[in-house]
């Protein structure tokens, strides 16, 4: 949004991540996505009368984890609250979360948006228990169903819930906060973040103020969003009917909206008169969580390179442009790729120091090619970097083919699609197919004599000063030599052949 | 020889010696306990023919020449808000009327690996809330003394079934003094254990925090060597203790001599029965006796243990019953069309007034703007009266009280006054409240009826409460009157 707007938009994200554990929070049923209906359950994660949770202690490394990579301060001191309230998706009728003593808190991270950099506040970061979910037979909702059947196998599986400052201006740095705390989750490796499958959650508290105003706005709570594009549009839609609402003298209320993807636009869920009393207390089951210093100092050390120093690395050590950056460490797969291709291609340099410029060419085509051909096939294949059929050896090969100049960059998309379906090596490819370069000047000038005599009227054309022609004659001599000439000695000898006549 | 009226550690030996069979054992226990159903009505699932199956494994192995444990073939009861395996388990409540768990409790599971013989499933005050086990969803249990009487609650059905001769032992729970209230007005001996030292897995939650399983036994080396199969730490529990537990009969028969004593003041005031009074008062004259020195201490937060109490319980009872709400097992009302509606009607008619009301209020306390004033305030002031027990124990080895103020009352007593039925759990519940050990044993009668005398030690001192328990037993020996049942 501009400046010209009427008013000062003031928004706060929730997010919610599945934490990546390999069993449940408070017992050992497995965190699979899927599976046949309520087969990952058990007495305890169903809450049946008598049984107890006991914590996963995964989880709260994890957490701790995050909490470190936002730059949260982690308690010494934390423990697990209950949250009641009835839901049949919910066993025990409490949610097992963490209420006034947080894991961690008071952290932030740095965002990009429209070329500034900002820091958004996280306020804190705390751990749950997810909730089972209910299959709505013959409508997509609660209303409308004939019956519905409830899956547990969702419930029990370990959540983050990070809380952020209202410190977010605009929908494009809210779309920023949350790609930067998807990658900082991914990189992490606590969650893995598949928005999709509903591990990454988003809602937002919504409130626009006039500009100048110091006191925040009524707010409005948004859930339900599950993509980056939900999340642009239902803000969009909701800033926009409360900028509506205000210019026309008239008050927000305070109440939970729900994003509808079908009707983009967000729904009443309930207002604040009618909000939930959750009666939060202390878990009386779970004993508090004393964390020493060692137990985060351990935690600390398992903390990888977090994107906005590997965006850095990459533009400082290898020369990168900002943009494509930008685009690798985007993903964690992606930019994993990149620092192994560039080992394998020799030009791993050591943070802080910069590679040649050889190493920095290098490093620019690697990155030409997984941010064009190699996305584009993946993207095709639906397939990640991290499954890649092309190994690093190998595009290592063909590019080093490439530098050689044993192949044209025309021939290498046709050797590079071929590796992609087959998983050879360029060479070997380059070999069978008989798609070496033709670099011999001999070979090449007998080509181009042949081609000049066949169209002596582009010839003629070309004599008479049409610069087009020059680019038929060329395309010809490829053609002619299907592709393997060097394009550079054609245009040579092209022009010194016409030179003569 | 009146096989019914022994102890474990005296069956045991018949066992060992042959002179009895563990199936002969169930049978006779059996048979008694067919006897007495329609008086005493202790029982909401008898399991005699799982108990047979488990007496002849038991017989196997003893002809075997095998060695076996203390409790092997001993049949026992357990209250009915313990899960078993296989077994319905219903906390004596409608609305879990049909639940048959998956699994055992831990307490179960230690026992079926001790090899004790299960006979049933005991009664109790719905969810465990109540002092006379008139609270339960089904029937009232009676007291053997006087079957116009109430047994005490909520383990009402486990108490009366050990005084009756129905069980050699069983397994209750205690929450504000479920165990010793009944174990006082039935004349056995009942402990309710440091809170952690016995796993509450299994256990179906009334107040999480206070909830503790105990034994009834009818004497106090029985008591021991439960003790010895439910106590210790339990991975499926977080909250039990991972300390190491002793073995609880290598203190009996030690002298109690130079033992501290303390007496407190504000136990010893206004509303106690003065004949229970008086026993109290001979009783620790005995100990006295046996070479205790007593002395008058205070607990000056007593005061406040009950108001603490009935804020706390029901707060985690409003939570922990949240559950039962139709969706997924238990009772479901017929009678609703939409969610909410289902939700309602399931829990009014599937819950008895008492639970009712404990959900109301602990709904109430936890709610936003009261709780607090309310929860809040009660968790400090639980505190406080913890800190009274820790000073005291500085300067004493043990507290003496009488376990209730007055004898069983008679059924109807005090059911229209929920807070007059409240009082009778007054000089118990400060102990689940500090989560200490409390012990309550026979001290002698008063209008025919027994008196308890309870015996409150330091965390995990339960040794050492049973040691001078025990010493009381052997001075007087009351312990060993049971109630004639003409039978």
């Amino acid at each position: 949004m501009e400046r010209d707007f009427d008013f000062e938009i003031v928004m706060g994200l929730e997010v919610h991540a599945e934490l990546h554990t390999k069993s449940k929070i408070f017992c050992g049923c497995t965190t699979e996505f899927g599976g046949e209906q309520n087969t990952h359950v058990c007495p305890v994660c169903l809450g049946l009368p008598g049984v107890l949770p006991v914590l996963n202690r995964q989880v709260v490394d994890y957490a701790m984890k995050a909490g470190l990579a936002l730059n949260c301060e982690i308690a010494e001191f934390s423990k697990f609250d209950r949250k009641n309230y009835f839901y049949p998706d919910l066993p025990k009728a409490y949610q097992i979360s963490q209420y006034d003593l947080p894991i961690a808190k008071d952290g932030y991270i740095e965002i990009e948006a429209g070329g500034k950099k900002k820091r958004i506040g996280i306020t804190r970061v705390h751990m749950e228990e997810d909730a089972g979910k209910l299959v709505h037979a013959g409508a997509a909702n609660l209303a409308g169903a004939d019956y519905s059947l409830a899956d547990y196998n969702r419930t029990g599986v370990p959540l983050i819930e990070i809380v952020s400052e209202p410190d977010i201006r605009s929908i494009e740095e809210a779309i920023a906060y949350l790609e930067q705390m998807k990658a900082i989750l991914e990189y992490t490796e606590v969650s893995d973040c598949k928005m999709e499958q509903g591990s990454l959650r988003c809602d937002a508290n919504v409130s626009l103020r006039p500009w100048g105003q110091k006191e925040f706005g009524t707010k409005a709570e948004l859930k339900n969003m599950n993509s980056f594009k939900a999340l642009q549009r239902a803000l969009e839609y909701e800033i926009e009917r409360q900028a509506e609402i205000l210019r026309e003298g008239g008050k927000i209320v305070q109440e939970t909206r729900m994003w509808d993807e079908a009707k983009g636009m967000t729904i009443s869920l309930r207002s604040k008169e009618e909000a939930h009393d959750y009666r939060y207390f202390p878990d009386p089951d779970l004993v508090p969580i004393v964390i020493s210093r060692e137990w985060v100092d351990k935690v600390r050390q398992t903390l990888p390179e977090l994107p906005q120093a590997r965006r850095l690395r990459l533009v400082q050590s290898y020369g990168l442009p900002q943009y494509d950056a930008d685009i690798i460490v985007g993903s964690k797969a992606m930019a994993d790729y990149f620092d192994a291709a560039c080992s394998a291609y020799g030009i791993a340099v050591a943070a802080g120091t910069e590679a040649d410029s050889k190493g920095k060419e290098r490093a620019k085509q690697i990155s030409n090619y997984m941010m064009g051909e190699l996305t584009r096939f993946l993207n095709a294949t639906e397939k990640g970097f991290q499954d890649s059929p092309i190994s690093l050896d190998n595009l290592v090969g063909l590019l080093r083919l490439l530098e050689e100049g044993t192949i044209s960059t025309k021939i290498a998309k046709t050797v590079f699609e071929e590796m992609f379906a087959t998983g050879k090596a360029a060479k070997t490819v380059v070999e069978e197919k008989g798609l070496v370069q033709i670099s011999d000047e001999g070979a090449i000038a007998a080509v181009i004599r042949e081609i000049l005599a066949a169209n002596p009227s582009v010839v003629a054309d070309y004599k008479a000063g049409k610069e087009k022609a020059m680019g038929f004659l060329v395309g010809q001599a490829m053609k002619a030599t299907k592709g393997k000439a060097n394009p550079g000695l054609v245009n040579k000898l092209l022009k010194e052949e016409l030179a003569k006549m | 020889m009146k096989l019914y009226t022994k102890t474990a550690h005296e069956l045991h030996d018949l066992l060992v010696r042959k002179e009895v069979s563990a199936i002969e054992l169930v049978k006779t226990q059996a048979e008694r306990m067919q006897a007495l159903e329609s008086k005493i009505r202790a029982f909401v699932t008898p399991t005699v023919d799982k108990a047979l199956e488990q007496a002849a494994r038991v017989d196997a192995k003893i002809a075997a020449g095998e060695a076996i444990g203390p409790l092997e073939g001993i049949p026992m009861a357990i209250k009915d808000n313990m899960c078993t395996d296989g077994v319905r388990t219903t906390c004596s409540s409608k609305i879990l009327n049909k639940f048959v768990p998956p699994y055992d409790a831990t307490v179960v599971t230690k026992l079926k690996e001790a090899g004790a013989v299960m006979m049933g499933k005991t009664n109790l005050d719905e969810f465990a809330m109540g002092s006379s086990t008139e609270n339960s969803g089904f029937f009232a249990t009676r007291n053997p003394w006087d079957t116009e009487r109430v047994p005490g609650g909520s383990s009402g059905g486990s108490a009366a079934s050990v005084a009756a001769g129905q069980a050699v032992f069983s397994l209750g729970s205690d929450t504000g003094g479920s165990i010793r209230q009944p174990a006082a007005f039935c004349g056995v001996v009942g402990l309710k254990p440091t809170y952690g030292a016995v796993s509450r897995f299994g256990l179906i939650a009334f107040a999480s925090s206070l909830d503790q399983i105990g034994p009834f036994t009818r004497d106090v080396r029985d008591c021991a060597h439960v003790m010895n199969a439910i106590a210790g730490h339990d991975a499926k529990d977080s909250t039990s203790a991972p300390v190491d537990y002793p073995d609880y009969t290598s203190l009996l028969g030690k002298s109690i001599k130079g033992w501290r004593v303390g007496l407190p003041k504000e136990y010893f005031g206004d509303g106690m029965d003065p004949e229970v009074k008086e026993v109290i008062e001979k009783a620790v004259k005995t100990i006295e006796s046996l070479g205790a020195e007593v002395a008058e201490c205070s607990l000056p937060h007593t005061e406040y243990a009950l108001p603490v109490y009935y804020l706390i319980a029901p707060a985690e009872a409003s939570s922990n019953l949240a559950r039962y709400d139709g969706v997924r097992y238990g009772y479901r009302s017929e009678s609703a069309d939409d969610l909410i509606t289902m939700f309602k009607k399931t829990r009014a008619e599937g819950f008895g007034d008492e639970v009712k009301r404990r959900i109301m209020l602990g709904t109430y306390a936890l709610s936003s703007g009261y709780y607090d004033a309310y929860y809040l305030k009660a968790l400090k002031v639980r505190t406080l009266i913890k800190n009274d027990f820790d000073q005291a124990f500085e300067k004493f080895d043990c507290i003496l009280s009488p376990t209730t103020p007055s004898v069983a009352f008679k059924f109807g007593d005090r059911t229209d006054n929920p807070l007059q039925m409240y009082l009778s759990d007054v000089f118990t519940l400060s102990v689940n409240l500090a989560g200490i050990p409390g012990l309550s044993i026979n001290a002698g009668f008063a209008q025919g009826m027994p008196v308890g005398l309870q015996i409150i030690g330091k965390p995990f001192d339960e040794a050492r409460l049973l040691q001078i328990a025990h010493a009381y037993e052997e001075a007087t020996g009351c312990h060993s009157k049971m109630p004639d049942l003409g039978v």
